[in-house]
């Protein structure tokens, strides 16, 4: 079916898709479409739409909801983030599925609301305190927004941590025409719940990486949820072995996944030496200007990144390997280049990384990236 | 003797084995014990029990009782609450917290008593911060010495029952830990469906007591020093949100918005890439007359992209609309290069010096008559002749987009009539239907 869509709608059905049954947020350009649209159709479907007071209530709306069933998704911009931050911390500890999907918009503060940019991908990587992991995936098309929304539903719910959806004005609001028939239907994750019967320990894992079964609040168990270093029991502790075991725990169940955490497209090209590598809404820009090259013979090879974090390592390193050239589009001052220098060091020969940045509010032009693309 | 008798009642909600962490005479372990008696008297199911506290000495309370336990941020055990109720109307969730999480998190509880959602606060008052140290929070009174106020305290206390009664609360209660009386009121604030907190005054005997040679008496003393009222100050019956969200939505569905199936109905002799560039004002119609571009190319069996660009402010400044039209897929989405630029007002030209420089003889800008001269481009100029049709501010769009359309042989100007006919409401069509048909006397 062609459908003339925005990143919002997608988002929304993608959402729906997954199973969405409860949606908390405050307003913000460029992220409120998303806001309105759950509101107007989660109550139609025996979900809850809220609109909170804050950015902090509206997360904390969704972490309550979590932990009593639901499947709870929040949308913000950056200066949401920033209220969201102790709050996606909170998430992290207690093990809360929750999906958050964030609008960037340019510059630091206020900025600029309307305009797009990709200023805050390290800021989502390190949006709390702590240092541990985080799940972000950034979609590139339409079908993209509806396919890894499902994605980060069932990711969430596989690792029980918060998952964003990291996004930007242009891919929110834009609309595209698209043939919905295209789009890809994920198989729902759903949550690994306790058996209703026999003893329940609320964060008992046998192994360190695994993840510990959930019981909804007012379900079959009494249940714990803590915010603080806690035992397996949910009490607070201080015993360096527990803490231990709680924090590489939250690491490890994570980290030990990061092959199944990989999600990106690769467009070779045989003898190739110049890779692009992007993501969002510049790797249209990418794909153009790979499109521009190619049709004047020149050769060159994408990777589109659709997990921004954890770093595709593998992915990357199978893609800069034997290219002398690495170009990497973003509207930032060159956030995610730095991974992909860190990357691209443990590489011998070792490719040259190069940024097309823009921080203007304007597109990336795909001639400023073809401009770099040797024979 | 029926089978309901036999079943042994609840004793008490706490675990026998865990001593409470609190320092001796610290008016936490009484409203604990008294908050065990209410749920004693209560008789409720520990799963339908849910424990949410705050952050501080009372954050570790839900700890020493065997129902369900969330322990959250610094002034946020509201808004998890909230979260949970609207999930699970019949939990009974009661909020534990102290007055340095009212002062964090005042602005949650408002909206909770403003909301009335079904939760019970019990606020641990004792006038001051205990876990960090003895800071002064907003019920410390004034003049107190506490550990960040060491030349008395300067400002005034916050009366939390007037705060949440003035905003709807359904149940407020104001009271001393020493209060035998406490259970019942405790177990009558549960009970209330809508919003209820009982604000319960205590002794820190680490920080307060020694700092302002303070006792039962003097506590009791302060509050009447400070006029304020005791016992039950609000007792109200008005809907509880999370059952009144349920209800709303269990009589009430809408319809799911179904989407738009566009089918291609229509040939476009278009060939290449075309990028369409529309410069009006706010409230010009500019952003729904670019959808229905878009949509028309569509029903033409193009693909089709729009980009949208404004101000922050709604009704005032510029609206600039950008439309690419092709026979393939479309990746990029600027336009930096416009093949057909549209020049509508002041506003809009105001915005597109950049692409007016850029476009050369092969490409087009049409502009309304009076803004003709200000036009500086290499492109084809051509004006819009209003001699014979009178475009409003809110059709001028819509009239040279259709103009454009007819005259650029972008795709047949039924399939604008199509999209229109399909993508607005009966009336709008019916205004833009006559708009599109006076498109033709003005180019
Ligand atoms: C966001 C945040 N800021 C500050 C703190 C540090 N902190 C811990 S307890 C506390 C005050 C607690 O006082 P109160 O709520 O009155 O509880 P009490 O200790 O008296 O029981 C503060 C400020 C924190 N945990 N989180
Ligand atoms: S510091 Fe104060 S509030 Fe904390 S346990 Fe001691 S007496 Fe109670």
């Amino acid at each position: 079916m062609r459908e003339l869509l925005d990143g919002a709608e997608a988002i929304t059905r993608g959402a729906r898709a997954a199973g969405c049954n409860f949606f908390a947020g405050y307003p913000i350009t460029p992220a409120t479409p998303l806001l309105l649209r759950m509101l107007r159709d989660l109550p139609n479907l025996g979900g809850i739409g809220i609109q909170g007071e804050d950015e902090i209530a509206s997360i904390g709306m969704c972490i309550g909801a979590a932990m009593t069933g639901a499947k709870a998704m929040t949308a913000t911009s950056g200066p949401g983030i920033s209220l969201y931050s102790e709050n996606i911390g909170m998430a992290i500890m207690g093990e809360v599925p929750l999906v958050i999907v964030a609008v960037q918009r340019l510059g630091p503060a206020t900025g600029g609301a309307t305009t797009v940019a990709q200023g805050d991908v390290q800021f989502l990587r390190w949006c709390t305190s702590g240092g541990f992991p985080i799940i972000a995936l950034c979609p590139s098309s339409i079908a993209e927004c509806y396919s890894l929304t499902q994605h980060a539903f069932n990711l969430a719910e596989k690792f029980r941590t918060p998952v964003f959806i990291a996004t930007d004005k242009e891919m929110m609001s834009a609309q595209q025409s698209v043939d919905t028939n295209t789009f890809e239907h994920i198989a729902r994750v759903e949550r690994a719940l306790a058996p209703n019967h026999g003893e329940f320990v609320s964060y008992y894992t046998r192994k360190l990486a695994d993840i510990p079964a959930f019981s909804p609040i007012g379900g079959a168990h009494l249940t714990r949820f803590t915010t603080s270093m806690h035992d397996e029991t949910g009490m607070l502790t201080k015993k360096p072995s527990n803490v231990n075991r709680t924090s590489r725990h939250l690491y490890q169940k994570i980290v030990t996944h990061r092959d199944e955490l990989e999600f990106v497209t690769r467009d070779m090209q045989d003898g190739a030496t110049t890779l692009i590598v992007s993501y969002g809404i510049t790797a249209r820009s990418m794909w153009q200007a790979a499109r521009d090259a190619r049709s004047t013979g020149k050769r060159v090879s994408t990777l589109t990144i659709q997990s921004l974090w954890l770093t595709p390592e593998k992915s990357l390193c199978d893609a800069m390997r034997g290219v002398s050239r690495v170009i990497v589009p973003e509207l930032n001052f060159g956030q995610y280049r730095l991974e992909i220098e860190r990357v691209a060091y443990a590489l011998d020969p070792r490719p040259d990384v190069i940024g097309v940045n823009r921080v203007d509010g304007e597109l990336i032009e795909p001639e400023e990236i073809t401009a770099l693309i040797r024979e | 003797m029926s089978e309901d008798s036999m079943i042994p009642g609840i004793s008490t909600y706490r675990f026998p084995d865990r001593p409470y962490p609190f320092c001796p005479g610290c008016g936490h372990t009484l409203t604990l014990e008294h908050l065990n008696t209410a749920l004693v008297k209560l008789q409720l199911d520990p799963h339908k029990v849910v424990l949410v506290t705050d952050i501080g000495c009372v954050g570790m309370s839900d700890q020493y009782f065997d129902v369900n336990a969330f322990h959250g941020l610094h002034g946020r055990a509201v808004t998890y609450a909230t979260g949970i109720k609207l999930v699970n109307p019949d939990l009974r969730v009661i909020v534990l917290m102290g007055d340095g999480g009212i002062g964090i998190g005042g602005h949650h509880l408002l909206n909770a008593a403003r909301r009335n959602i079904g939760i019970t606060v019990l606020v641990f008052n004792n006038l001051i911060f205990g876990m960090t140290g003895g800071q002064h929070s907003v019920t410390t009174p004034h003049g107190a010495t506490t550990s960040s106020t060491r030349f008395g305290n300067l400002e005034r206390p916050l009366d939390i029952c007037k705060t949440v009664a003035v905003n709807g609360a359904s149940f407020v209660y104001r009271g001393a830990a020493f209060d035998k009386d406490l259970p019942d009121h405790i177990a009558d604030a549960i009970e209330t469906p809508g919003f209820a907190l009982l604000d319960i005054w205590e002794l820190c005997t680490a920080h307060y007591v020694p700092n302002n040679d303070f006792s039962k008496g003097a506590l009791l003393q302060t509050i009447q020093n400070l006029g304020l009222a005791s016992g039950i100050l609000q007792r109200l019956d008005a809907p509880e949100l999370a059952r009144a969200y349920h209800e709303q939505f269990a009589n009430n569905q809408l319809p799911i918005t179904q989407p738009q199936s566009i089918e291609i109905k229509f040939d476009s002799a278009l060939t290449k890439t075309t990028r369409i560039v529309l410069a009006g004002a706010a409230g010009g119609k500019v952003k729904s007359t670019a959808s229905a571009l878009a949509l028309g190319g569509m029903y033409a069996g193009l693909w089709a992209t729009q980009r949208d660009d404004y101000p922050v402010t709604v009704m005032t400044g510029y609206s600039v609309s950008e439309v690419i039209l092709s026979r393939e897929e479309i990746l990029f989405m600027g336009i930096a290069k416009p093949d057909i630029l549209a020049v509508l007002t002041p506003e809009g030209l105001a915005q597109v010096p950049r692409q007016l420089r850029a476009m050369d003889e092969s490409q087009t800008v049409y502009v309304v008559p009076e803004l003709t001269e200000r036009i500086e481009t290499r492109a084809r100029k051509i004006a819009f002749d209003f001699s014979r049709a009178h475009p409003t501010k809110k059709s001028l769009a819509l009239m040279a987009t259709a103009a454009i359309v007819r005259h650029a042989n972008l795709f047949p100007l039924d399939a604008l009539r199509e999209a229109i006919s399909t993508g607005q409401s009966t009336d709008i069509a019916q205004e833009n239907l006559k708009v599109v048909a006076a498109s033709e006397f003005i180019l």
